[in-house]
């Protein structure tokens, strides 16, 4: 049967609301006074934009909302966005000391959306100007996700001239086409990339660079180059039935979700969501919100080797999605041309390596197969544009992490395309500190990062930085408990 | 279980909770609604020649999400007649005859003070407080605390209410002065049998950012009010001790300021109050938190053995003394306990920026106490430079964990010597002057 909207829209709507809803001016004032205010506070250790938390926490109790925003965006210009999507769990808020007092720790991540709802919302310009005299320096920015938008506008603060290119219609990247609806909507992204036009950066969409474009010619015209083009479709599963119209990428699925109005979404009654990552976890939990009967995620391992947080882990199991572990897909099922089944089998351990149970085989009926088993790496167009460029053993571009610089001493990089694919927050850092590259590049100066606000005032021992070295709260824990 | 009972200069009530003069203490429902919850007395609101009120009374200091830990009024004293006030009295003390009814008064003429001292003896109540305090309004026509700035004043209208009195008089003090302890004497000199401290405070709680008018704003104007609550107790506790400390004054003494807990009640009466007076507590969560104070204040005086308020009263009386004859050779340092530290580095800052630069950030590998709660790796953690440490206390009162930094004594060998010892050693030339700290 080929596939339909299950719901009416207003069904969808309520279904599709905020995950977690703004903040009343109050509940924020409450919630911000609780900050300590710690100095060099852990919190921005654990942020990869090094946003001055406390900061602009203090801002928000002691009513100064705009102030707050600007803190947040001149560390981090997709603020808003990060807002809403950062596993602020394993970054900010899991680093927030209260925690180790038996508290809650603080909402770090709603009060940021509070502070930049607050500028975006009154139309507020909190930014600082870039410099009125241009260095006379071109960059190109190629791919406008969140890697390149936070480049970007680094470097026109910096004084540079940006243009960034981006394949598809809009920019965002995975910001505008891949977050999970109840999260964020693009909406925001769309705002996110208009501040990052407003700073003076020139944008061109709908250009894809080897095709519209050559590299030759960019280099030509710019001084510099940034890739941020991210991880490509969704990784094959090379089983049979793979073709079948109703095996669909989870990403383009939840892109849909983007671009469509919600009531003309199809989704099956029965979804089956291959892997067990936080896209996975998206892509099971909107097949519930759309109106799907069961949607149950297929991972090869046992449950706590999923790679979805925790958090996330728990958000799917409340959204009543069902898990299958330790089987694998060996068949897509087709009556009449259309997915009807996944055929599954046991999996076991055998001296250490994940193989089939012979003659465990099952049917799972379903009539919607989601693929999200992570996205392949982009070898085949870096190896197109840049032939010289150094791709590492696991597909991403090989750089160095402080200034993002390749091999190809005018090529730097930033994004999943450099680290294989982790958050957004890493994304903008990662853009922001190979602005900074850039601009030591484009000056022949030793590169710099750049200063972090909390640790004006440490006069030594300043060992930590969230924006050199980003630590998870996640690692942390491990560290601790290896300890 | 100990004996909370409490006689001021004669006035008895079961426990030393009085609710102090003001608005819960505006009518005889209010005091019986008090005496059921377990309060030991009721100062009326202040009767007198009644006056008008304005609409819009009280604004607050609030800090941080905590609500009103000041609070300001311009509310005058009763609006309603003398006599309803004082059959009000009498009822009240027919039905609760061994709970403390005091009729606070304020009025103008020798005469009119006969007749109202006359009056509340008639209708019953256990004793009489003159208001010399309210810095609003009232001193505008020449009352409250434009009576209790002037001792000389003060003592003449004392004189005149103690010629008609019978029953025991308590002069409340005005905290609006330079030295209390000058109208404490005056009260004394005049013969009143009892003291109660502090009024309210003049003050002005904020003003309004849009239309620049203070608050409480009253058409588009404000007036300077009285400030109480919370925020005023360690003022009140500095003018309770001064006045229970000074033998020229010798008075037993109603305790009035931001008595909240049993907590605040104890401290009350270890500086000397042998009755407390609570108001803006009971304004701000109602009569019910008597109950906490009684079963508080009593828990910890069996806790300590204590028999009684009496056993409390006065106890840190004469643990303050003049800074002259604290002694110099007494140093302390901050100890912080890694193994309650959550990282946040306040400690740091605030000795860096605001006191005496003694705290380093240290790495944590290098002071050994590894990845202690709340810390990620590699980030830096506070060290006390004892050698350099002045035992401030600054950081251990930032610190937002219990008992995560003390304060230790470190012997040093030397002898106990005061600043008035030094004084004297230096003088006698027994000794070299102290060099000045680098």
């Amino acid at each position: 049967m080929p596939l339909s909207p299950l719901l009416p829209a207003d069904a969808l709507a309520a279904n599709f609301t905020d995950l977690k809803p703004p903040l009343r001016p109050q509940e924020a004032f409450v919630e911000a006074s609780r900050c300590l205010y710690c100095f060099d506070a852990p919190c921005i250790m654990a942020c990869p934009t090094g946003i001055d938390i406390p900061a602009f926490i203090k801002k928000i109790a002691f009513g100064n909302p705009a102030g707050a925003a600007k803190t947040i965006l001149t560390a981090n210009i997709l603020g808003a966005s990060c807002a809403r999507v950062c596993p602020t769990e394993v970054l900010c808020e899991g680093a927030c000391v209260l925690d180790d007092r038996d508290e809650q720790p603080i909402m770090i991540g709603r009060l940021q959306r509070y502070a930049t709802d607050y500028v975006t919302e009154r139309g507020l310009n909190v930014l600082p100007q870039p410099p009125a005299k241009k260095s006379g320096q071109k960059i190109a920015v190629i791919g406008a996700g969140p890697a390149g938008l936070g480049c970007a506008a680094e470097l026109a603060q910096l004084g540079h001239s940006v243009t960034i290119l981006e394949r598809q219609k809009q920019a965002g990247g995975l910001n505008t086409y891949g977050i999970a609806y109840y999260k964020m909507k693009p909406q925001v992204s769309l705002a996110e990339v208009k501040l990052v036009q407003s700073l003076g950066v020139e944008l061109r969409t709908g250009v894809a660079v080897g095709q519209h474009v050559t590299i030759a010619e960019l280099e030509k015209e710019y001084d510099a180059l940034f890739v941020g083009v991210g991880l490509g479709a969704a990784t094959r599963l090379h089983i049979p039935g793979e073709e079948l119209p109703e095996v669909v990428d989870a990403l383009e699925f939840i892109s849909r979700i983007h671009t469509d109005p919600l009531h003309t979404v199809p989704v099956g009654h029965r979804v089956a969501v291959i892997g067990a990552g936080n896209t996975a976890i998206d892509a099971v939990t909107q097949s519930k919100r759309l109106g799907a009967e069961r949607a149950f995620i297929v991972y090869r391992r046992a449950e706590g080797d999923m790679s979805a947080y925790d958090f996330e882990y728990e958000h799917a199991k409340h959204d009543g999605a069902q898990f299958v572990f330790h089987a694998m897909p060996v068949e897509v099922v087709a009556t009449n041309g259309h997915v009807s089944g996944l055929k599954l089998v046991r999996t076991q351990l055998v001296k250490g390596k994940l193989s089939p149970v012979p003659g465990t085989e099952w049917i799972e009926p379903c009539d919607l197969v989601l693929k999200a088993v992570g996205q392949e790496k982009q070898v085949k167009l870096l190896r197109g544009l840049f032939p010289e460029l150094v791709v590492d053993e696991r597909g991403v571009i090989a750089h160095d992490p402080l200034t993002g610089q390749t091999n190809l001493p005018h090529v730097f990089v930033g994004g999943d395309c450099g680290n294989g694919g982790r958050e957004v927050v890493n994304a903008v850092g990662e853009g922001k500190k190979a602005a900074h590259g850039i601009h030591a590049f484009l000056t022949s100066q030793t590169a710099e990062p750049p200063v972090q606000p909390s640790r004006l005032g440490a006069k030594q021992g300043a060992t930590g930085s969230g924006l050199l070295h980003p630590i998870r709260a996640q690692e942390l824990e491990a560290a601790l408990k290896a300890k | 279980m100990a004996d909370l009972s409490c006689n001021l200069a004669g006035i008895k009530s079961p426990n030393p909770f009085w609710i102090g003069s003001g608005p819960p203490a505006n009518t005889g429902y209010q005091a019986h609604r008090a005496f059921e919850a377990g309060w030991g007395g009721v100062v009326w609101k202040t009767i007198g020649t009644p006056i008008v009120n304005v609409s819009s009374r009280y604004s607050a200091l609030n800090h941080g999400k905590d609500r009103m830990i000041g609070l300001n009024n311009i509310e005058l004293i009763s609006d309603r007649a003398p006599e309803t006030n004082f059959r009000e009295i009498a009822e009240v003390k027919k039905r609760w005859p061994h709970h403390a009814v005091i009729a606070s008064l304020m009025v103008e003429t020798r005469e009119q003070w006969h007749e109202f001292v006359q009056r509340a003896a008639d209708a019953g109540a256990d004793g009489i407080e003159l208001n010399y305090g309210c810095p609003h309004g009232m001193c505008e026509r020449g009352m409250g605390s434009a009576v209790g700035q002037q001792p000389a004043v003060a003592e003449k209208i004392t004189s005149w209410v103690m010629e008609k009195a019978t029953i025991p008089v308590i002069v409340k003090l005005t905290p609006n002065i330079t030295d209390i302890t000058m109208a404490a004497r005056a009260a004394k000199r005049a013969g009143a049998n009892a003291i109660s401290l502090i009024n309210t405070i003049n003050s002005i709680t904020n003003v309004n950012l849009d239309t620049f008018v203070p608050e409480p704003t009253v058409r588009g104007l404000s007036s300077h009010g009285g400030y109480c609550g919370p925020a005023v107790k360690p003022i009140a506790l500095n003018m309770l001790q001064a006045c229970a400390a000074d033998p020229d004054v010798n008075l037993p003494i109603s305790g009035i300021g931001g008595i909240t807990t049993w907590r605040d009640a104890a401290e009350f009466i270890a500086l000397g109050a042998t009755s407390l007076q609570v108001c803006t507590a009971v304004m701000h969560y109602g009569f019910r938190i008597v109950e906490d104070m009684n079963e508080g204040l009593n828990a910890y005086l069996d806790s300590k053995g204590m028999k009684s308020l009496a056993d409390l009263r006065g106890k840190s009386v004469q643990k303050l003394q003049k800074w002259e004859n604290l002694d110099l050779s007494f140093q302390r340092v901050a100890r912080i306990d890694y193994d309650k530290c959550i990282g946040c580095n306040l400690c740091y800052i605030a000795c860096e920026d605001g006191a005496h630069q003694c705290i380093d950030l240290k790495s944590p590998d290098e002071l050994k106490v590894g990845l202690g709660p709340g810390r990620v790796p590699h980030k830096p953690v506070p060290k006390v430079r004892e050698e350099d440490c002045v035992g401030c206390n600054l950081c251990s009162l930032v610190c937002p964990v219990d008992e995560c930094i003390t304060m230790v004594e470190i012997p040093n060998g030397r002898a106990p010597m005061t600043w008035s010892n030094y004084q004297d050693r230096l003088a006698q030339g027994e000794m070299k002057a102290i060099p000045p700290h680098p």
